[in-house]
């Protein structure tokens, strides 16, 4: 008789651990997410910012690029109008935005002045760190989700997220319609 | 990531406690031999560890990067190693931003230190941060930072301060046999009994070994376990930054360059990037005590066809040491899903050409067939070389590479 009462103990005890061990486990998976998610809309933020000075600096030099200035700055105004958007809508729009600032790029390389200001130099480094930084945080941001959400559809940890209603996380990709590449340089 | 951390971890502890065995062994010997008292030799050795390591534990990064004189940089002075710094904090997911530091050195050289994730700090070379471009110093970066994420430098801290420890204890116990050698004969000639003399041989034996083995032996076992950081750092910086081609690159830099690092000595070796102690003019590649040799990690990173995840470096690991025994866990490799290499990043004026020597031999070979075919040529400082065909009606050209108008 004791013997059974212990033997039914130590079961519920050991079972009470796996359920508060996936609990925390998926808590701890929800917040990484959370977090990663904030640090992409801290670099997409950080973006929109620094478009307005980039587009006056090209300004100053290249008067005649007035329907890129007019798309880089529309994108930018859509992206910041989306900004409390989901992941899959926000990836769309960003995407637009990256491929109009990878053409005001491309328009600043046949100015040489521009490309001797030191002011454009300094924001073409912040600009393609903010690049990468969006990149890195995507990257991080999507290797959590994929975690996430393999843990909420995995047994037993499923069981735990459909009780407490764990929702799966949505990838952040950024749909670039023309990948940016790389000017060549023909040596031949 | 975290199963290959705590994976690594469990293995690098037992190489940890072989080091301390080792330790405690050598300071039970000592003091029976000394002091007569096994048990007061461990206490001293024991104690001497506890200090040493104490002091390492708190004031270890400051010694470190006083003793490197390296100084302190903000965002504004250096943007561009700033901002790579940023993006790989990005990538590897640490909580904070480590301090970044420059040493001023010609020599090509960087490392990372720090006791947790969050009191963290970069060193680089003035003379690596010239010469890398973007996608190298990120790399370099990469590699660095997943010491830090890894905890790499506790470890490192731990068994180095070990490792000094056993080598103190044993140079002052040679001094003290060669020069006070009185003192144990005395106690022998004055212990009574054929046993006893028996027993004070066997210790002495068993010391003078422990005292000349316990160095060697520490240093292997600390030997393995940096190499085999060094390992798990490549291909967490391959991971992060999704371009193994880009500390390949670097680290060819570094293997290549013949300076030796002013500041650096045996202790903080093993905490840069490749070892800092070659010898003036040798190639630091061809050293391989604390760093597995650079043309293997090179040819490594370069074997990732096609993927930047661990299993991809496992794979080229094995593939360019033909054995069937990998370096990483597998748990660790099972974890991870295919993850594929991005492009390069966009040239940038004054950013040094990545050129194997096969390309500049190619080229060198097609600037004389083309001087034959009468063409001129025009270096322009970025380093493009532009090659002008017989009949050129301008008497300028446009660098398009770096946009400055060169003369013909």
């Amino acid at each position: 008789m004791q013997f059974w009462v212990w033997i039914i103990i130590a079961i519920v005890v050991i079972f009470l651990a796996i359920l508060a061990g996936n609990y925390n486990g998926l808590v701890g998976l929800r917040n990484q997410l959370k977090n990663a998610w904030a640090q992409i809309d801290v670099q997409l933020k950080r973006r929109h910012d620094l478009i307005p000075n980039l587009v006056e600096t090209v300004k100053g030099y290249a008067k005649h690029e007035r329907e890129t200035f007019e798309m880089v700055t529309n994108a930018r105004n859509l992206a910041q109008k989306a900004s409390s958007a989901g992941a899959a809508e926000r990836g769309k729009v960003e995407g637009e935005l990256s491929m109009a600032l990878g053409r005001l790029l491309a328009v600043a390389e046949a100015y040489p002045e521009l490309k001797a200001n030191q002011n454009f130099l300094a924001l073409q480094e912040e600009l393609t760190s903010t690049e990468n930084k969006i990149s890195f945080s995507r990257q991080f941001y999507n290797d959590s989700a994929l975690k996430y959400n393999n843990k909420t559809q995995m047994f037993p940890s499923n069981i735990i997220a459909g009780m407490f209603s764990f929702k799966a996380g949505e990838f952040f990709e950024v749909t670039v319609p023309e990948q940016r590449e790389a000017p060549k340089v023909s040596f031949t | 990531m975290w199963e290959q951390i705590k994976s690594n971890q469990i293995r690098s502890a037992a190489l940890v406690a072989a080091i301390a065995v080792l330790l405690l062994l050598l300071g039970y010997f000592l003091g029976l031999y000394f002091i007569g008292n096994g048990i007061g030799g461990l206490l001293i050795a024991f104690i001497v560890w506890a200090i040493m390591s104490l002091i390492a534990y708190y004031q270890g990064d400051s010694i470190l990067l006083s003793l490197s004189r390296a100084k302190k940089i903000g965002p504004d002075d250096y943007p561009r190693l700033y901002n790579v710094v940023e993006e790989m904090k990005i990538a590897s997911g640490l909580e904070k931003v480590p301090d970044v530091y420059i040493i001023d050195d010609p020599a090509l050289n960087a490392f990372a230190t720090g006791r947790d994730p969050s009191r963290a700090s970069v060193a680089i070379t003035s003379g690596l941060l010239q010469k890398l471009n973007r996608d190298e110093l990120q790399g370099v970066i990469g590699h660095e930072i997943s010491h830090v994420k890894n905890r790499d430098v506790l470890l490192m801290a731990i068994c180095s301060v070990m490792l000094g420890t056993i080598v103190i204890l044993a140079w002052y116990a040679s001094r003290f046999l060669l020069f006070g050698g009185m003192a144990g004969s005395r106690r022998s000639s004055s212990s009574s009994g054929n046993s006893a003399g028996m027993v004070q041989i066997v210790i002495l034996a068993v010391g003078l070994i422990l005292m000349i083995l316990a160095p060697i032996l520490a240093q292997l076992i600390y030997y393995a376990i940096s190499r085999k950081r060094e390992y798990l750092a490549d291909a967490s910086s391959a991971l992060y930054t999704r371009y193994p081609e880009g500390l390949a690159s670097a680290l060819e830099k570094l293997g290549a360059s013949t300076q030796q690092l002013k500041s650096a000595n045996q202790a903080t070796a093993p905490m840069y990037i490749i070892n800092p102690l070659h010898k003036e003019g040798i190639k630091a590649s061809d050293l391989t005590s604390t760093h597995p040799p650079i043309s293997e990690r090179v040819r490594i990173l370069r074997a990732m066809a096609g993927g930047a995840s661990f299993s991809e470096y496992e794979k080229a690991y094995r593939q360019v040491h033909s054995s069937g025994k990998g370096i990483l866990s597998t748990a660790a490799i099972a974890g991870a899903g295919a993850v594929s290499v991005r492009s390069a990043s966009l040239a940038e004026p004054g950013g040094v050409e990545l050129t194997s020597e096969k390309v500049a031999r190619t080229r060198e070979v097609s600037d004389v067939m083309l001087r034959l075919n009468k063409y001129r040529t025009v270096d322009c400082t970025c380093g493009a070389k532009w090659k002008i065909p017989p009949g050129f009606p301008d008497d300028s050209i446009l660098c398009t590479r770096c946009g400055r108008r060169l003369k013909i």
